[in-house]
């Protein structure tokens, strides 16, 4: 098993892991017309199962504090592209990266070699499908993530798991049962606990993966709330299947289709005004 | 087939036909059924004959002076001691080598090991290991443990035999019971930055305690029971002396010789009283017999409650 997939292109001039870069000074400002900077720069992102190719050279950067939607039919490689950004595929075996994937400010190569899928993974928050709280007290589900990187002094944890909780709007529905069991919880609050989960050790990048499609409508507009209200601090990268809602919560908009990426922009732009036809037919129902 | 809009209409002799037809499916879905709960009670009642003659046999002999008597060549007089003594220090050596060698195993082969044909093979070896006849550990242990090892007939050897019997037994349900919790729980440890090793520690190991604790136990009500593998390597039927105490009265306090005493179990005390001629000695192993159902029946029943309360508050 590949515990350490090596990038296949890694570009000789590029820094080592770690080592900032002062700000952004390999991204052409010309070439960026956006105000806001890139918090994650996918360049020619390629990924492999066994010898299927699954993404196909993706470039994208996703922007600083807000939201990027994923959208596209099944099978087009949207969670795939997702599960590359905090090396999810890693745990499985049969996998290959090509490309790069850089965080920024510090410009680390997350698929760079000699990279620990361990560390990138603790600065990517990830909300999946399913509500998938650990059967534990919703007190120890949120501050998992917080004992992990080592922190164990009760009156810190507290205060980092109530915080989580009340960015998760979920506080004043649990505050009085914190040691209850987090499954006596409905969906929709199991699913704002598992982000309360993911962004209580404050990371940089919160993956959502379909989130709310296991949900009714109260819950999912209460997930769609959250998630607007999270950009404030952090940046989402969130897939979806429901394209009202990549219209509703989203900044930017990728549309993907058969592993390529096809259309990348502001997501007003994108849903008005396509500039592919594929996507065009897409967002209209065409297929898909 | 027929549909709501179809203008096609059935001749009535047809209907009566499936009707005809239906019935006798039912017919035979009832007489199976039937059929099913007749074997089924067959199979108890016999279970519960066994056990009742056993008690109507030996009850009477069941008291504190037969638990706390060796064996004697007067059948009224003979006891169990140094057979249950024997038996619980059996069991306390192959649980200590069964339980974390099983367990580490079932782990590493769930959770570690990458899926080849490598990994295949073992696993095919470890079912077939489950169906190995268990005097064939007792010629194994004989070789390995009492003369390549020297450990004699012993204690050590008898409960490293019963150890190497039911250690698939102990593999195959840790895995089972991992095989359980679904992959995204695993998912979550790992998408926080967990390595395996604390996703197994924190939420693995934890949340299949049940599964895994029922497994140790069903293992061990087997090992239990078992004579041959005891016999192969030479355990004694009769002992009129315990073996040396684990905990001493001066330094250094405790003590392993025990271990490496010769012993008795309870299976071959039974076997042992079976073998003799007499009405008394066989009122003797109907009542060691009895003991023995008795200690795993009550196993069994701890199993049962135990997965209860460890998975009282896992719900998937």
């Amino acid at each position: 098993m590949s515990t350490q997939p090596q990038s296949l292109s890694p570009a000789k001039n590029e820094p080592l892991p770690g080592i900032s870069l002062g700000g952004r000074t390999n991204v052409d400002p010309a070439e960026d017309k956006r105000p806001v900077p890139a918090k994650v720069q996918i360049q020619e992102l390629s990924f492999f199962y066994g010898t299927h190719q699954v993404l196909r050279s993706v470039t994208l950067e996703v922007p600083k504090d807000q939201v990027t939607a994923l959208i596209g039919p099944s099978g087009c490689g949207k969670t795939t592209l997702l599960r590359c950004l905090n090396r999810m595929h890693d745990l499985y075996p049969g996998n290959r990266y090509e490309g790069s994937v850089k965080l920024q400010p510090e410009g680390i190569d997350i698929l760079g070699p000699g990279m620990d899928p361990i560390q990138v993974r603790m600065r990517f928050g990830m909300v999946f499908q399913k509500p998938n709280p650990f059967p534990k007290s919703i007190y120890e589900n949120v501050a998992y993530g917080l004992r992990l990187q080592g922190m164990s002094k009760r009156r810190e944890l507290d205060e980092r798991v109530e915080k989580a909780l009340r960015e998760a709007a979920l506080w004043d529905e649990v505050k009085s049962r914190l040691h209850g069991l987090a499954h006596n919880l409905s969906g929709g609050q199991q699913q704002r606990l598992c982000i309360a989960r993911a962004i209580a050790t404050d990371p940089d990048v919160v993956l959502f993966d379909e989130p709310t499609s296991a949900l009714d409508p109260i819950a999912t507009s209460k997930i769609e709330e959250l998630i607007v209200e999270l950009k404030k601090r952090v940046t989402v990268v969130i897939v979806t299947h429901n394209l009202q809602q990549a219209g509703r919560i989203s900044d930017m908009t990728a549309f993907m289709y058969l592993g390529e990426l096809i259309e990348f922009g502001e997501t007003n732009r994108v849903f008005t005004n396509p500039a592919k036809p594929q996507t065009e037919d897409y967002i209209s129902g065409r297929f898909g | 087939m027929h549909f709501a809009g179809d203008s096609i209409v059935l001749p009535e002799h047809f209907l009566e036909h499936q009707k005809g037809r239906a019935l006798r499916r039912k017919a035979i879905d009832r007489w199976f059924g039937r059929l099913g709960l007749i074997l089924t009670l067959g199979t108890l009642g016999v279970l519960a004959i066994l056990l009742l003659n056993l008690a109507a046999n030996g009850l009477f002999r069941i008291d504190w002076h037969f638990l706390t008597s060796f064996p004697s060549r007067r059948a009224a007089e003979a006891g169990v001691l140094s057979a249950w003594v024997g038996t619980a220090l059996l069991m306390l050596v192959t649980a200590s080598l069964a339980i974390p060698l099983g367990v580490a195993a079932g782990i590493y082969l769930e959770e570690y090991a990458p899926k080849n044909k490598w990994t295949d093979f073992v696993e095919i070896n470890i079912a077939n290991l489950a169906g190995v006849p268990s005097i064939l550990y007792g010629l194994m242990a004989l070789g390995l443990f009492v003369y390549k090892f020297r450990f004699g007939q012993s204690i050590l050897a008898g409960g490293m035999a019963l150890g190497c019997l039911v250690l698939p037994i102990v593999i195959v349900s840790t895995r089972e019971a991992l095989r359980t919790i679904p992959a995204m729980i695993r998912e979550a440890a790992f998408a926080l930055g967990a390595t395996r090793w604390q996703a197994v520690w924190h939420h693995l190991l934890p949340y299949s305690t049940g599964g895994i604790s029922t497994g140790v136990i069903l293992a061990m009500s087997r090992a239990i029971g078992e004579s041959s593998p005891l016999i192969t390597i030479g355990a004694l039927t009769f002992i009129a002396f315990l073996p040396p105490p684990a905990i001493l009265d001066h330094a250094p306090f405790v003590s392993f010789s025990w271990l490496f005493s010769p012993f008795t179990a309870l299976p071959i005390q039974m076997f042992n009283w079976v073998s003799r001629p007499g009405e008394e000695f066989q009122a003797n192993a109907a009542a060691a017999g009895l003991l023995l159902m008795v200690i795993t029946l009550g196993m069994n029943g701890a199993a049962i409650l135990l997965r209860r309360h460890a998975q009282r508050n896992i719900k998937w």
